[in-house]
């Protein structure tokens, strides 16, 4: 038992703060206020508005995946044969990492620079008879998040689907060159059927970003529960939501289902692409 | 290369340039379009250096003396939370390699956790946690990192982890421990000096994760550099716009810095 000893700090800091609020947040949802058993809150993830919460971040998020994973794989496939150590990949890979997973409430205000009233792009096409804001003033409504989501969603394609397209090994290109193949062939017959899990892997953790992603939403429409993790925040700060308690509780449920149907068919996808990887 | 080309498996250069370009130049309106805004004079046509100027104005450290205050506490919070990662995460990994190697897929799952569990789910259970947490420790802001320290989980194990897989730690510390070395000399003179890339990576990205936070504070009503950013974007758009700027240009040399990092260590 001593042996296991120096595993007690990392495990009592896990237990606390990851452990703990997990079971906390998916589990709050089953209790009222003055913590009695209820399915109320549960019974709440199916009012129509909250499903239509639901079904606006399913949207969002499934948009913004393709449209992440096309333009991603694209600029994956001009990159195949620059050198991995090159300053060009070295600073594609920083600029993704960058814009991907840090940009947040920053990515928001560079669009309200670019498409905002007075943006940048707004202006000039206003300039040249465009006003992209005839309909609606859109970039503050649900529209408007999926120029700034797909803006991080490609540079996230890039760094998850780079070391698959890697990983496609010379001598199956020449393998298909001695067989009388053609590049067309060599594509359709094996690199894409290689490629084809891992891409579709690369897609659903595009999804699952998406839809979990707050800040920039946050950022962007400061009132309001288009999205889920939206409605979090307002059943957060008001505390009540459709008039019940712990409504945060069980969207957090909702969302963590979500998410776990997600990665877990991300991570299957993985390991099978992971085989030949090596 | 010519060989290569037509095999058919690579683009040509002229593809790869068109390819790169559009998308390239589509990526950079948004971030030239926060920079011109940044030298806007008002909400009329003109440009103006009086933004940036404002910065380092003798009144700047009164007028933005809220934002200066933010990023302190995000500057705390990123050493407090490099802090955890050092004295609790690294040491267990190096544990678990060396020890325990049973527990690899375990301690690997564990750290890829908060990639499913999100930061606005983490948040709900985080608010009833925090308040035992300001009973003990008070309400100063650096005990946020106690969060950010599982927020940056998965980054600083995955850039640990690629590390120890490419030194022969096992190997080495036995080397050492044969002749006749106590294992904090082992640590000290033979681990850390061969896993120094893979620390000082996860030490950055940590670093980058904690300055780009903002879920976490917003819900929790603390203020770091995000939460002042939006703050101050409503009434000083353009100062918000430097910050923005600045913030992203520091997260990018950064990463940049891991870049290099890993390069050293494949040629070596």
């Amino acid at each position: 038992m001593v042996k296991y000893l120096g595993l007690t700090p990392f495990a009592a800091y896990v237990i606390l703060f990851l452990a703990i609020p997990t079971v906390l947040a998916v589990t709050t949802g089953f209790f009222t206020e003055d913590g009695a058993f209820t399915l109320d809150n549960i019974a709440g993830l199916f009012a129509p508005n909250v499903l239509a919460t639901f079904g606006a971040s399913f949207w969002v998020s499934a948009v913004t995946a393709v449209i992440g994973a096309v333009v991603g794989a694209l600029v994956c496939y001009a990159l195949l044969g620059t050198k991995a150590e090159g300053t060009l990949r070295t600073v594609i890979d920083s600029l993704s990492s960058v814009l991907a997973q840090f940009g947040g409430v920053m990515l928001a205000f560079a669009f309200i620079a670019t498409i905002g009233n007075q943006g940048l792009i707004t202006v000039f096409l206003r300039g040249i008879g465009i006003d992209i804001f005839a309909e609606s003033y859109w970039l503050y409504q649900l529209p408007g998040l999926l120029p700034v989501y797909i803006y991080f969603q490609v540079p996230l394609m890039i760094i998850t689907f780079m070391p698959a397209l890697q990983g496609l090994k010379t001598t199956w290109a020449e393998a298909n060159a001695t067989l009388g193949g053609t590049p067309f062939t060599y594509w359709t017959r094996i690199a894409i059927p290689v490629l084809a899990p891992s891409f579709i892997g690369s897609l659903l953790l595009l999804f699952a970003n998406a839809f979990s992603s707050y800040a920039t939403a946050a950022a962007l429409i400061s009132q309001g529960a288009q999205i889920v993790p939206l409605q979090i925040r307002s059943a957060l700060v008001s505390e009540t939501v459709l008039g019940r308690e712990n409504m945060a509780g069980s969207l957090a449920l909702g969302m963590i289902v979500v998410m776990v149907v997600v990665m877990w068919g991300y991570s299957v996808l993985q390991n099978r692409t992971s085989r030949w990887q090596r | 290369m010519s060989a290569q080309v037509k095999l058919g498996t690579e683009p040509s250069a002229v593809t790869r340039w068109i390819i790169l370009g559009v998308v390239g130049v589509i990526f950079a309106i948004p971030i030239i379009a926060l920079l011109q805004f940044s030298f806007r004079d008002g909400l009329g046509g003109g440009y103006t250096l009086d933004h940036w100027a404002g910065l380092f104005d003798a009144d700047a450290a009164r007028t933005y003396r809220g934002l200066f205050q933010a990023i302190g506490n995000s500057v705390l919070l990123a050493i407090v939370t490099v802090a955890i990662v050092l004295v609790i995460l690294l040491p267990t990994m190096i544990l678990v390699h060396l020890q325990f190697p049973r527990l690899k897929r375990v301690l690997e799952f564990i750290c890829i956790i908060p990639i499913t569990v999100p930061a606005i789910v983490l948040v709900v259970g985080l608010a009833p946690v925090y308040s035992v947490v300001v009973k003990i420790f008070g309400s100063g802001v650096w005990t946020l990192a106690f969060a950010y320290g599982i927020t940056v989980l998965p980054y600083a194990y995955r850039a640990i982890q690629s590390n120890l897989d490419a030194v022969p730690v096992v190997t080495l510390s036995e080397a050492a421990r044969s002749l006749g070395a106590g294992w904090l000399t082992v640590l000290r003179l033979v681990l850390l000096p061969n896993l120094r890339r893979g620390v000082l990576a996860a030490a950055f990205i940590s670093v980058a994760v904690v300055l780009g936070e903002f879920t976490i504070a917003s819900l929790l009503n603390r203020v770091n550099l995000q939460t002042a950013l939006l703050q101050v974007g409503q009434s000083d758009p353009w100062v918000a716009a430097i910050f923005a700027l600045l913030a992203l240009t520091f997260a990018f040399v950064l990463l940049l810095l891991i870049g290099r990092l890993a390069r050293n260590r494949n040629n070596s």
